[in-house]
């Protein structure tokens, strides 16, 4: 373990005490805000230290003591009221109990997150705010992953935080009846935490993914019973196995099909499979089986060389007539292409091409860009070409496309020297 | 909302680029924003080409060089009318500017 990965752990097993203890707080006096204000501290004291001075025996005793003595301090200074003290006493004889039976804290990390991700909630604060109190990742951090800035990344925490308690959010696992829709939210929020972090992957490094997958399968081993919670697993767990084979060794974005499969994480993937098929048999479940059976297909047809295109396309039937999505719908046309050529593709494309939340978004435009030249279209592939560059933020992404216009002989590009690459 | 983006630019930091590659990217990137309706925007003279001027009580003072004197400065903006923050720190992110230097988000005064 190299000095940088043991930070990493020891930064995790801090992430996780944290969330744990904020969520048992939390659970307790419906404040998330007074939670994290009663931790934050000793989160941030135990970040600082850990790493130089080793972990403690018992984390979560460690991080409490330090928030009851910093409260002292403040209460004496007058800064705090008295009333976060009894919470703090409770949970630091709930934590001197537990080990000293050496039981385990009771975990309340997940009706934390389904209050995080309440229907109540606005939308675009429902990943944030799991990551910040069960992660304990800075508002700042998050900012910049979800492109906000920090001001208003904050306010929108803050908002959130009060509505959970003024309008009395519950804090627990929905009963069955309400599951599907409430786990959704849970599940898409996650799914967004690991997207943004995706997207993001700075040389191959990303700190969100592997704390979305951490929470993934937090998710997926305290509902069993979800079949959708596997399948949302599964699904990060074959992207990530794929993660180091998206650059060649200049750092140039490498599609699917020509990445190298040796490089690709067997173990992972193996994984992703059990999660699949475990899912599977639960029958059809929804969006996340669907999309993480895609993506098996995909992996499969590069390792076995089978034909899984025609699949491929019929899960992408299921999916569009499920979401209504222009994104699925993108994605179905590109697999048609393999199937019934670039020109049935381009055909299908013609739905969607003003679709409003479609023609800012790049790979809409990568797309159309690739069938075209296939097609022979070469006007029409360089303007579409041209649009997916302008829109990429990726430097990996942006040369692969520039060697595609290139290719399409872009009078702008034919000359420039990539030797410095 | 309407946008006006500011791009701030280390002069030397952008000599450094590709040229050629630097100016297909914005090509590029001009595309795209007429694309989504914005404006493509105005590219000034090296900062070193400014004249500051300014009023005191009366007397007129006329300065060589830009009103900042940061070690990234003005060099142009683009306009752009989207729905959320969230879009238009999207756009600062795309423009090619913001690797050499610092696009600038401000929002418009809308007019009553």
């Amino acid at each position: 373990m190299n000095s940088d990965e043991a930070r990493r752990t020891v930064e995790r097993i801090a992430r996780e005490s944290y969330g744990r203890l904020v969520a048992l707080l939390a659970v307790r006096t419906r404040d998330v805000a007074s939670a994290e204000d009663l931790l934050a501290d000793a989160f941030a004291a135990a970040l600082e230290q850990w790493p130089s001075q080793g972990l403690p025996t018992n984390p979560d005793a460690w991080l409490v003591t330090v928030a009851k003595r910093r409260h002292l301090d403040l209460l004496r200074r007058g800064q705090v009221q008295m009333k976060g003290e009894p919470h703090l006493q409770m949970l630091a004889s709930e934590v001197e109990e537990a080990s000293r039976m050496s039981e385990e804290l009771p975990d309340r990390r997940l009706p934390l997150m389904f209050a995080c991700a309440h229907p109540l909630i606005e939308r675009g604060a429902r990943a944030p705010l799991i990551m910040q109190t069960v992660l304990g990742i800075s508002a700042k951090a998050i900012a910049s992953a979800f492109l906000v800035s920090p001001g208003s990344m904050s306010q929108r925490l803050v908002r959130a935080k009060a509505h959970i308690k003024e309008s009395g959010i519950p804090f627990s696992v929905p009963e069955q009846d309400e599951m599907p829709e409430r786990l959704n939210a849970v599940l898409d929020a996650t799914y967004a935490a690991y997207s943004t972090g995706w997207d993001e992957a700075h040389e191959g490094e990303s700190e969100l993914a592997p704390e979305a997958i951490w929470l993934g399968s937090l998710i997926a081993n305290r509902l069993p019973e979800e079949p959708e919670a596997k399948a949302l697993l599964a699904m990060m767990l074959y992207a990530e196995a794929r993660r180091n084979a998206r650059r060649d060794a200049h750092g140039c974005y490498v599609p699917i099909d020509q990445q190298d499969v040796a490089s690709w994480d067997r173990t992972r993937i193996c994984d992703a499979e059990k999660l699949l098929h475990a899912c599977n048999r639960f029958g059809p479940t929804g969006r996340y089986q669907l999309e993480a059976a895609i993506q098996s297909a995909h992996i499969a047809q590069r390792l076995t060389g089978a034909n899984c295109w025609p699949a491929i396309v019929a899960l992408y039937d299921h999916l569009v007539s499920l979401t209504n999505s222009p994104v699925a719908v993108l994605n179905r046309a590109a697999a048609l292409a393999e199937v019934a050529g670039p020109n049935a593709a381009l055909a299908e494309l013609c739905a969607i091409s003003t679709d409003k939340r479609i023609v800012g978004y790049q790979p809409y435009w990568a797309t159309l860009g690739h069938l075209n030249l296939r097609a022979g279209n070469i006007k029409a592939a360089r303007e579409a070409l041209t649009i997916a560059m302008g829109l990429s933020t990726d430097d990996a992404v942006r040369q692969h496309l520039r060697l595609r216009l290139q290719s399409a002989g872009d009078p702008i590009l034919r000359g420039i020297a990539y030797s410095h690459r | 909302m309407n946008y006006m983006m500011l791009i701030h630019h280390d002069d030397a930091a952008l000599a450094t680029a590709n040229q050629k590659e630097l100016w297909a990217d914005y090509a590029a990137f001009n595309e795209a924003l007429a694309k989504a309706g914005g404006r493509s925007g105005v590219r000034l003279q090296p900062a070193s080409s400014a004249t500051s001027v300014r009023v005191r009580d009366g007397k007129t003072e006329v300065i060589d060089g830009p009103y900042a004197d940061t070690k990234e400065k003005l060099a142009g903006y683009f306009m752009i009318d989207v729905a959320s923050d969230e879009e238009a720190v999207a756009w600062a992110q795309r423009c090619p500017s913001a690797r050499y230097g610092t696009i600038e988000v401000r929002p418009i005064h809308e007019q009553r």
